[in-house]
Order: structure tokens, then C-alpha cells, then sequence
């Protein structure tokens, strides 16, 4: 129990970045230049492991896991779950561009609202 | 005999101020598969409002033939965007009428009444609001059951907490704006959290508003289109997840 403490903290901090970084009105620019960050640690950590395997063991040990497989499968899930969230923002980002070409379509051909085909005239026999 | 004349006399000044009021309203109607009672409705509404748009939302059944049918002008989404989106599109049309000075968001499956439209776009000419909102539990006409009515109550305190505005009836479809309202109100929730967000743009752009009683008609039809109470999850989903 104790000796996990270390990884425990690591992802439980790591998933609290993630609900952060998804409820800030985020910059466009900073939101970028996280993913591509993360994107290059993770390509610095992958070859690291395949150059070094004893690492990812030594690193596992460090933290409080048995196994250096145990570390890559937490890392997997890691990656997973972000992937997945920034894939949900940057889908509602284009559900909204998508709304805005759609409405502008949708108005552009519509007819002009003050034609005068308008009267109260349901009573009168329509011509 | 002298006082019935001049009280029939008041009743037609009364007929040509609201004939005034709905000849300066659009009515903007979110469509979405109502084939079935959308031409009634909108004949219905037309008896009161003569302008009335309907956004029809990529339907998939005839809605849009029937609603022109019925004497509405459509407006066609060319994909299905959401009921938020469809409001903000007919209030982008509406605002183009430069004649329209009140605009009116009104339910296409017939669960509210014109006359009730009426009252919001009569109180709203008093001009000392922005907006009517309508408000299904100032009065006991109408009847929601207990479990939707304890949902309802919980959004409308949550949303009293985090919007500062306070209403009586958090999610109620039929809404009078103004010029000024229609034209600065943001919906950016194309789906059901656009009546959160309009009520916290209300209170974001300071507009003055008030509440009115209306009746919403619960009958088998718009019970079974109504939306699911679980909605409301997929509300909050909505609201703050960006």
C-alpha cells in the first residue's frame, strides 16, 4: 500500500491535469504546443525504453511498482485517456464550425422574410 | 346600452393593438420530424401571428411541406444541427424582417398555446423588459408529473446558483426576446443546453426580464416527444464539458 503511494499521486495528478486542461476556455496556441510537448515526451520516453529496457524497471521500482510492464500498461492508459479527451474537444470545436457553415447555407437560401407574402389572412380564400 | 358599445368599441382597439403586436412578430419554430401535427400547429399559431419561420432540422419525414402547408416560411438546415442551433438560425432570419420588433421561440408539437404568446409579446411591448420568459409553475394550470417535476425544480435551483438569474421554470421552450435580446443572445449549444445558456446569457448581458404563466400541454403526443428527464445529464454534459 505505502510503496504505491508514489504512483498513486503520479496519476491521480495526471488525471486531475486532464479535467483542468478540459474545463479552461483554453487558447488555441497553448492547447497546440501541450499536445505536441506530450507528443515529444512521449517519442523521448519510448525510445529510452527500447534502448534501455532495464530503465523502465528501474523507473517502475522507483515509483513503488513491481515491474517495468506494470509502468507502460498505467503510461498506455495515460495516453489513452488523453487521446481520447483532446479527440472530444477538438470534435465539438468542429461541431461548431460545422454549425455556423450550415446556418449560413440555410439562411442564404431561404426566401427574403419581408416578401409581403405575409397577412392575417387566414380567413380571406387564399387566391 | 351606451357602456356596452363603448366596451365593444374598447374590445376592437384592443383586436387592432394586438393585430399591431403580431403584425411586429415573427414566430421561430425549431422542426424536427413533427410532420404528423406541425401543419396544425402552424395554423393554429397563424391565426394569432402571421409571420411564423420554422427551422426545419434535417427531418426526415415531410415536416417542412407540412409546415409550409400550415403557412410558415422554411428555413432548412441542410444537416440535423440540434434545437439550439435551429433558434439561433430562425432568430438570424426574424432579425432580417427590419419591420420585426418581437420575437417569439415556440414549440412545433403543439404544446403551447398561442394565446400565451401573445401575452409575453403584449408584455414585452410595455417595453420595461428585454425579455418574457414563460414559466409553467406560476400558476397550477399545468400538471408535469412528480419525478419530472422534482428534475425541473433541481435545474431551476442549480441554475438560479450558477447563472445569478432567478426563474421559476428553468427549461420552458417558449421565450419572447426584443430587438436587443434576439439580436445579442449567443447560443452555442446546438443541443437541449441551449435553454441553460440562454438563461445565462440573460444574465451575462444584464437584459431586463421578467417571467409570465403559461400552460404547457401535456398530452400523449409531446409527452412521448418530450424530452427524457436522463436529458438532463446530457445537459450538464453539455453546459461544462468544453
Amino acid at each position: 500500500m505505502d510503496a504505491q503511494i508514489v504512483i498513486k499521486v503520479l496519476l491521480i495528478a495526471v488525471f486531475a491535469a486532464f479535467a483542468l486542461i478540459l474545463l479552461m476556455p483554453g487558447r488555441g496556441a497553448r492547447r497546440l504546443a501541450v499536445r505536441r510537448i506530450a507528443l515529444l515526451v512521449l517519442f523521448a520516453a519510448a525510445i529510452a525504453a527500447i534502448a534501455f529496457p532495464q530503465l523502465v524497471n528501474d523507473v517502475a521500482r522507483v515509483v513503488g511498482i513491481g515491474r517495468g510492464t506494470d509502468l507502460i500498461l498505467y503510461g498506455l492508459v495515460i495516453v489513452f485517456v488523453g487521446n481520447a479527451l483532446s479527440a472530444s474537444v477538438r470534435f465539438r470545436h468542429q461541431e461548431r464550425e460545422i454549425t455556423r457553415l450550415a446556418r449560413s447555407i440555410a439562411l442564404r437560401d431561404a426566401p427574403p422574410p419581408s416578401a409581403g407574402r405575409h397577412s392575417v389572412g387566414d380567413d380571406e380564400p387564399a387566391a | 346600452m351606451a357602456s356596452l358599445r363603448i366596451g365593444m368599441y374598447r374590445l376592437g382597439l384592443d383586436r387592432t393593438i394586438d393585430n399591431e403586436l403580431a403584425q411586429a412578430t415573427w414566430l421561430v419554430v425549431p422542426l424536427y420530424n413533427e410532420a404528423t401535427v406541425v401543419q396544425a400547429v402552424v395554423r393554429e399559431a397563424r391565426r394569432v401571428f402571421p409571420k411564423i419561420v420554422c427551422v426545419n432540422d434535417g427531418s426526415s419525414d415531410n415536416s417542412a411541406t407540412e409546415a409550409t402547408s400550415g403557412g410558415a416560411v422554411v428555413v432548412n438546415h441542410p444537416i440535423n444541427l440540434g434545437q439550439g442551433a435551429s433558434l439561433r438560425t430562425g432568430l438570424d432570419y426574424a432579425l432580417c424582417d427590419p419591420d420585426a420588433k418581437y420575437f417569439v421561440t415556440f414549440d412545433s408539437d403543439g404544446q403551447h398555446r398561442p394565446d400565451d404568446a401573445l401575452g409575453m409579446v403584449r408584455r414585452l411591448a410595455t417595453g420595461d423588459v428585454d425579455v418574457v420568459v414563460g414559466s409553467r409553475f406560476l400558476d397550477g394550470r399545468t400538471q408535469p408529473g412528480a419525478l419530472k417535476k422534482l428534475v425541473l425544480k433541481a435545474a431551476i435551483r442549480f441554475e438560479n446558483m450558477t447563472t445569478g438569474v432567478k426563474l421559476t421554470d428553468a427549461h420552458n421552450g417558449l421565450r419572447a426576446f426584443n430587438r436587443v435580446a434576439a439580436d445579442s443572445i449567443t447560443i452555442n449549444q446546438n443541443r437541449m443546453a441551449h435553454a441553460s445558456e440562454i438563461v445565462s446569457e440573460i444574465g451575462r448581458l444584464n437584459l431586463r426580464h421578467a417571467e409570465f404563466p403559461v400552460h404547457v400541454i401535456y398530452n400523449d403526443y409531446t409527452r412521448a416527444k418530450g424530452q427524457s428527464i436522463w436529458n438532463s445529464v446530457n445537459i450538464l454534459n453539455d453546459l461544462y464539458l468544453k
